[in-house]
């Protein structure tokens, strides 16, 4: 049996289709709103969502850091959590990054393997399985520069990178164009990494805050009020280093412009 | 531990930074710049990614027949009346130049660059023996000069800005420390090498590739220092690691196209020059030199490294060695290649250097043998990780994160005891809280009132 | 001569025991095919592009007037080539540092490549090879209708088993070791003329 959203024009969706909303711990603390958004943008589109109560970190500090011992349990639990659900959704390319990439010092048991496979980020789920092709209740009438992180590029493919040949695609551009009023500003650097790199940016501290800073140059350079991200962690960088210096620009979740907030 | 020995990248590259306002930039820009040509040369080829596919394809292929293409190159080349030695590491590779030299009474050589020399530590040794080594290249002449190694594979002294040139060059030769005009700078050098191409007794060069099936090397310069040290000397040496071996004179096709397009965004370098056997009234002398190379090949996460064909497209994209000079990684390879090659020579010294990476992935997509470098960086900090080299604020707090994570109910519970939330959010930010590096130049985020799992709560359950 | 008598033994046995078990094929290098350009004018624009110049000289003797306006004062002319005379004949040269003072080399090549505006020369056309790299600047012969496309026909055509040195050069020398500033003239050459000559059928001036 397939349901129709409200939206009408996306993909059909089996209703008994069960979404596990991965929301990464830092995107709990510090950044509900783009939980909520995420939560809300799925439920608008028709599919039947929860959230496991549970959940705290997929491993990556610790994973990225080399350290598989302390990562295995965090993964564990994340196997746990989120076993019984036939898509686990989470609003940050490179949380999605580590399940389906690095996930890969554990048992490979049938259920580590379907987690694997069916962990997406929100905008290639959008773009790829759902297909949406509006966003009827969004309006944005504000210059943005897109920040796709370099594990939403790289390791996820939600753009093409500059240094492989061939036709440009950018996931993120082509949601963020159905949006009523918003209009995208190309940059110098488009994928050049800002400098988070999760542990990076404090252990690299002055290299990091250098490339930040640059990036945040750059986007100011093109004339964007608004930089808009599927990952949520290098915006947290580099707002604060825009913050530091007193640029002005503000950073928010690419799902807070998909839903129309909340902002 | 004693931490006196290990290199240190992320300190090296702050000192880079805050050195000036100048230096930091200015490589960034340059380099940077050299990716734009690099991109727009790649993409004015049509089969540009099949040719990456074909390369790194025929680099696997020689790297698992290597046994084979070595005997048939040493083979060939003999044939052809090269001298062929065989160096295990780089001591014996440093002592067989010099007993050829002390062979031939040679007293003063010229070289052109060689990483591989480089890597073995050759003209300290060599001059310690007495001998007088003249770097030609101008770049590794500035560097030679300025008793600095080479900050980069392709442009030593990418680093440096031309005022720094001219002040080295009123010290070590004397001209108008005033005068920074590049081509001024390097008109001197010029007329400064020429006497001693035709002063030294042997010239030296490395090999970028060594064809199996002719007993054929190559060298690929901008300058042709390499060609006037090989054809003016009687005596040529040239100094080649054994993965730098391709099958056949048609793979060469395939590496040339790839080669100066990744390096600098040109179809070729000025010179790509190819020597079998020893010219007309000449003598030369290859040594094939392992130095842990034979022993990578036998590392399954790290032995693609040996496909590397030191272009440097790597370091250019990446944007951390941009921002932290070649020089920072202290070591013979910087830059991403330098984060997977260094450990291989000693661990613990350079188990800093994976970590001195964002891991963005660009290194592995821009190079043209497709060295899955980022992949390799990941696996080596595992390695170091297991090693206990993992920084020691690293370890204690990852131990406590690592059981905290696993176990929700103690999460949650430090999660609503937060008072701010950021006191216990992400432990990255937390675990070196003392020196608070995140504060340093960033403003924390702002605190919320209630957690996005709170909300759920409240509102869905 | 090497001291080392055992290293090759044991580099090949850690090699033996460590090659990779997965045995990768040769693969097949395709021959690709590219739209039907203009060689010659692709040829300019990468010669160009790689600070050379190309001049349709038409004769020998347009090819000899060239090279007065050229190089009007050279006073060493060492010629590898019959088309022009020069003041001094490589083949006369027996040493390598004779050219020391070489202002003007002049040599044929074989052929050019389009893709990349290089020229094939051999120690056979240059007879001694030193003339490529210290004559301070370069003329070079070629037959316009030697030029192949790209890389891989290039190799098609050179013959390594046949010669002890050959060099694809792509104008004249060159660095940016300051201030990535391009700089000609590094080591090698300082400018390199490339003159569009069929080999002459006439005898040889001298
Ligand atoms: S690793 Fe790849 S990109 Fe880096 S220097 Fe080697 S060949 Fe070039």
């Amino acid at each position: 049996m397939t349901t129709q959203s409200e939206a009408t024009n996306h993909k059909t969706i089996s209703k008994d289709m069960r979404i596990g909303l991965f929301i990464p711990c830092y995107i709990d603390m510090m950044f509900p709103e783009v939980g909520i958004a995420t939560l809300q943008l799925l439920e608008r589109l028709g599919l039947n969502v929860s959230y496991p109560l549970n959940q705290t970190c997929c491993g990556q500090p610790m994973s990225n850091s080399g350290d598989e011992v302390n990562s295995a349990p965090a993964e564990h639990l994340f196997v746990e959590n989120f076993k019984e659900y036939d898509f686990i959704i989470g609003p940050a390319g490179s949380c999605v990054k580590q399940v389906r990439c690095h996930f890969d010092t554990i048992d490979q048991t049938d259920e580590v393997k379907h987690i694997r496979q069916h962990t997406y980020e929100l905008v290639e789920f959008l773009h790829d399985i759902l297909q949406v092709d509006s966003f009827p209740w969004a309006e944005f009438q504000h210059s943005v520069a897109i920040h796709n992180s370099c594990s939403s590029i790289r390791g996820l493919g939600i753009a093409k990178p500059s240094e492989i040949m061939g036709v440009p695609f950018d996931k993120t551009a082509n949601l963020l164009s159905k949006v009523k009023g918003l209009v995208l500003v190309p940059v110098d650097r488009p994928d050049d990494c800002c400098g988070f790199g999760g542990t990076f940016c404090v252990t690299d501290e002055a290299v990091s805050a250098r490339m930040g800073l640059e990036k945040a140059h750059d986007h100011l350079r093109h004339g964007a009020e608004y930089v808009v991200s599927p990952d949520m962690s290098c915006l947290m960088h580099q707002q604060g280093i825009a913050r530091r210096v007193g640029l002005n620009l503000k950073y928010i979740h690419v799902a807070q412009v998909l839903n129309d907030g909340p902002f | 531990m004693d931490n006196a020995n290990q290199v240190d990248p992320a300190k090296s590259a702050e000192l880079f930074i805050l050195h000036d306002q100048v230096h930091e930039p200015m490589h960034d820009r340059f380099l940077w710049a050299t990716m734009q040509r690099r991109d727009a040369e790649a993409a004015a080829i049509p089969e540009w990614e099949e040719l990456r596919e074909i390369a790194s394809k025929i680099k696997e292929h020689t790297l698992t027949h290597l046994d084979h293409y070595l005997e048939a190159f040493e083979a060939n080349a003999t044939k052809r009346g090269a001298h062929v030695h065989w160096a295990l590491d780089a001591a014996e590779h440093n002592e067989i130049v010099f007993s050829i030299l002390k062979d031939h009474g040679v007293e003063e050589m010229i070289k052109s660059k060689s990483m591989l020399q480089e890597e073995c530590q050759m003209t300290p040794f060599l001059q310690s023996r007495g001998i007088k080594v003249i770097e030609s290249d101008l770049g590794e002449r500035i560097q030679q000069l300025d008793g600095q190694p080479p900050s980069h594979i392709v442009f030593p002294a990418i680093h440096k800005t031309r005022k720094d040139v001219a002040e080295l060059f009123a010290r070590s030769v004397g001209t108008d420390p005033n005068n920074d005009d590049p081509h001024f700078l390097t008109e001197v050098m010029r007329n400064n090498a020429r006497p001693r191409f035709l002063a030294a007794g042997a010239g030296m060069t490395g090999g970028n590739f060594a064809v199996a099936e002719t007993g054929t090397f190559m060298v690929c310069t901008n300058e042709g220092n390499a060609d006037i040290g090989a054809s003016v000397p009687p005596l040529h040496i040239a100094s080649i690691g054994i993965e730098k071996l391709v099958p056949r004179v048609e793979d060469l096709g395939v590496f040339l196209r790839l080669l100066s397009r990744s390096a600098e965004g040109t179809p070729l370098t000025q010179y790509s020059s190819h020597f079998t056997g020893p010219r007309k009234g000449g003598e030369l002398h290859i040594v094939l030199v392992d130095n842990g190379r034979s022993r990578r090949l036998g590392m399954p996460d790290f032995w693609h490294s040996l496909k590397c064909i030191r272009c440097g497209a790597c370091m250019n994209t990446c944007p951390v060695y941009r921002r932290s000079g070649g020089l920072a990684y202290g070591a013979t390879y910087s830059g991403p290649i330098g984060v997977i090659l260094d450990p291989t020579f000693d661990e613990f010294k350079y188990s800093e250097l994976p970590f001195h990476s964002t891991l963005c992935g660009s290194c592995t997509d821009v190079c043209p043998v497709k060295i899955d470098i980022s992949d390799q960086i990941f696996k080596w900090r595992r390695v170091m990780a297991k090693k206990g080299y993992l920084p020691l604020a690293k370890r204690l707090s990852f131990a406590v994160s690592g059981h905290v994570l696993g176990h929700p109910e103690e999460y949650h519970a430090m999660e609503k005891v937060a008072e701010p939330a950021i006191d216990y959010a992400p432990h990255f930010l937390l675990y070196n809280r003392s020196l608070n590096p995140w504060g340093r130049d960033r403003e924390l985020p702002q605190i919320v009132k209630q957690t996005f799992r709170e909300w759920y709560l409240a509102n869905r359950s | 001569m090497s001291t080392f008598k055992f290293s090759r033994e044991v580099i090949l046995g850690t090699i033996r025991a460590n090659v990779p078990k997965q045995q990768v094929e040769h693969p097949q290098i395709p021959v690709f095919q590219h739209p039907d350009r203009p060689l010659k004018s692709e040829f300019e624009r990468r010669l160009q592009q790689a600070g050379g110049a190309s001049h349709d000289v038409g004769t020998m003797a347009g090819a000899e007037s060239k090279l007065m306006t050229l190089h009007p004062g050279a006073k060493v002319i060492c010629s590898a080539v019959p088309e022009i005379a020069g003041t001094r004949r490589v083949e006369k040269v027996r040493d390598p540092h004779e050219l020391a003072d070489v202002d003007v080399g002049i040599v044929r090549a074989r052929f050019g490549v389009a893709e990349t505006g290089a020229i094939w020369l051999t120690q056979e056309d240059l007879v001694v090879d030193a003339l490529a790299v210290l004559s301070q600047h370069l003329i070079v012969l070629l037959d316009p209708d030697q030029i192949v496309g790209d890389m891989h026909d290039a190799y098609r055509r050179v013959r390594l088993d046949e010669t002890s040195y050959g060099c694809f050069m792509m104008g004249p020398s060159a660095t940016a070791d300051v201030e990535a500033t391009l700089v000609h003239g590094a080591q090698g050459a300082r400018s390199l003329n490339i003159f569009f000559l069929p080999p002459h059928s006439a005898p040889p001036a001298n």
